[in-house]
């Protein structure tokens, strides 16, 4: 196999693009399937998706629009499902029905060729640009700093967010946190991944993750691990079988997450549950 | 009065158009363990949110540890109040185990930066000892029976060294064998501690003996309150639950 491809500027910056995207959006992953608010990741997605096509259609950066979409997405879910007014699912899935709609809105306005709102479709992490890549390398550092510091704080919200409260821990504040953090991630993943699968690659590495240990700290660990081998794994089936890039990472992610449940030490626990309610 | 640790004076929270708390007035001493009784509904919770700051007055003041309620300095209040909620469900995947679970408790007070030491982690560590759950230390949380649970939810309250312990019916949905170790836990703490207790229950069989005050609740007030033995008569018990309420014979009662 020939490796000399790695002294190509564009395919360094899609290795790193992949490490960084695959270790954030990993990250992220664990804090919404921990709180059990998958749906909540798929919402923010497509509302940067939906914010990223406005961007091309009005002729402004992509990713500014995509932050502000996740970000009011998120500023509004989070109420909506507090409150309690509307089940967070119906509240999910409002939002999530008008980001699509807004996103199809967008696209059916733009003008002339869609090769961008395409490529914003379905991502490529071989023609990330420099000014992304400087994006998504702020927004790790950031992400893996703020789990460093905020720590206790976020394994108390994830797992007992009504003890958390009762405890005298900002438990909204980290909450809203959590959310925001989800739509800086998104967007900063947007163009590799892309609007439509990015999803995949929040969910697979964190649920495979959640399959193997009881560990927050190691969960955090082998998802990230997961989900750079998601992205360094699609990516090199994407160059040498010329295959989309997103796709290969989502797909690889989701066989990661299949092996991982079907070897999952969890799979006991359904029979100790069986055995607890027999008795 | 130096030694009132909870002045709540003219209590109004409601829920949208229903109206939990009516206008409930009630004073308690440092060190009292008062029991908190009525039918599904009748603002026991709410009272207890009102005094963790987590309920929202609509009209009337708290003053809790000499501090007003409001919705500034709950996070402050909180953080010297232990509260037991009735056992949940728990996903059995959950990624955090007993040990830690029980030093969540210490998080509020450790505050934000600050890294939990290795003495907090042996203060855990006896807490654990001292619920008798030193040999499930390790275990998942989501794997534990009610029992347990609630163990681990009281030693969590206590690495809090809380000021004020709100129990929410925490031997309700567990086997009678927890119930009773749970309430023997529950009055052990308050003898070795001496901390101002409320404990709200709707199953009189659930009462502490310990309990040196009982409050009635009924539709949101403060129906009647006084020593248990002047409160627990057939005749009160009947009007509070609407139906003929049989005394608990006092063993029940006293476990």
């Amino acid at each position: 196999m020939d490796f000399s491809i790695l002294q190509y500027q564009f395919m360094q910056n899609a290795i790193l693009a992949g490490l960084c995207g695959g270790i954030t959006c990993s990250i992220v992953g664990v804090f919404v399937v921990s709180m059990h608010l998958s749906f909540i990741g798929v919402c923010i997605a497509h509302a940067a998706f939906a914010g990223a096509l406005l961007g091309v259609w009005l002729g402004f950066n992509p990713l500014v629009g995509a932050l502000l979409f996740s970000l009011a997405s998120a500023g509004i879910i989070g109420p909506m499902a507090d409150r309690g007014e509307l089940n967070p699912d119906t509240s999910i899935g409002i939002v999530f029905s008008l980001m699509l709609g807004l996103a199809f809105l967008f696209m059916g306005m733009m003008p002339g060729s869609r090769t961008e709102a395409l490529n914003l479709f379905w991502g490529s992490i071989l023609t990330v640009t420099r000014q992304d890549l400087i994006f998504l390398v702020i927004v790790t550092a950031m992400v893996i700093g703020l789990v460093v510091a905020f720590y206790k704080e976020i394994q108390a919200v994830i797992c007992h967010r009504q003890v958390a409260l009762a405890v005298g821990i900002p438990a909204t504040l980290i909450f809203y946190g959590l959310l925001f953090f989800t739509g800086v991630t998104i967007t900063a993943s947007l163009r590799s991944i892309g609007g439509l699968l990015i999803y995949s690659l929040i969910l697979n590495p964190a649920a495979a993750a959640y399959q193997l240990t009881y560990s927050l700290k190691r969960m955090l660990l082998i998802a990230s691990v997961f989900g750079i081998i998601s992205c360094w794994a699609g990516l090199a089936t994407s160059y040498f079988l010329d295959l989309p890039s997103g796709a290969s990472i989502v797909i690889t992610s989701s066989i990661i997450f299949g092996l991982a449940t079907a070897f999952s030490p969890k799979r006991k626990v359904k029979g100790w549950q069986q055995v607890q309610l027999a008795n | 009065m130096d030694n009132m640790v909870i002045s709540i004076k003219d209590a109004v929270v409601s829920y949208r158009e229903d109206v939990a708390l009516q206008g409930v007035s009630l004073k308690v001493r440092k060190g009292e363990f008062i029991g908190i009784i009525g039918p599904n509904g009748a603002g026991k919770t709410t009272l207890l949110t009102v005094i963790n700051g987590l309920g929202k007055l609509v009209q009337g003041q708290a003053l809790v540890l000499g501090m007003p309620v409001n919705g500034r300095n709950g996070i402050k209040l909180r953080k010297r109040i232990g509260y037991v909620a009735q056992v949940e469900s728990i996903d059995p995947r959950l990624p955090i185990n007993v040990r830690e679970t029980v030093m969540v408790g210490r998080y509020g007070r450790l505050g934000l930066l600050h890294r939990p030491t290795q003495t907090e982690w042996k203060n855990v560590d006896r807490v654990l000892d001292m619920v008798g759950m030193a040999g499930l230390a390790q275990r998942p949380i989501g794997h534990l029976s009610g029992g347990e649970y609630q163990r681990a939810a009281i030693a969590r309250a206590l690495i809090q060294q809380p000021e004020i312990f709100l129990l929410d019916e925490p031997t309700a949905s567990i086997d009678p064998q927890a119930q009773r170790e749970i309430l023997s836990l529950i009055q052990l703490i308050h003898r070795e501690y001496h901390m101002t207790t409320l404990f709200v229950t709707h199953d009189l069989r659930q009462l502490p003996s310990t309990c040196q005050r009982l409050i009635l609740m009924k539709e949101g007030k403060i129906w009647q309150q006084g020593s248990p033995e002047s409160m627990l008569k057939g005749e009160i018990l009947s009007q509070l639950y609407g139906a003929t309420v049989s005394i608990p014979a006092k063993a029940e009662v006293a476990f």
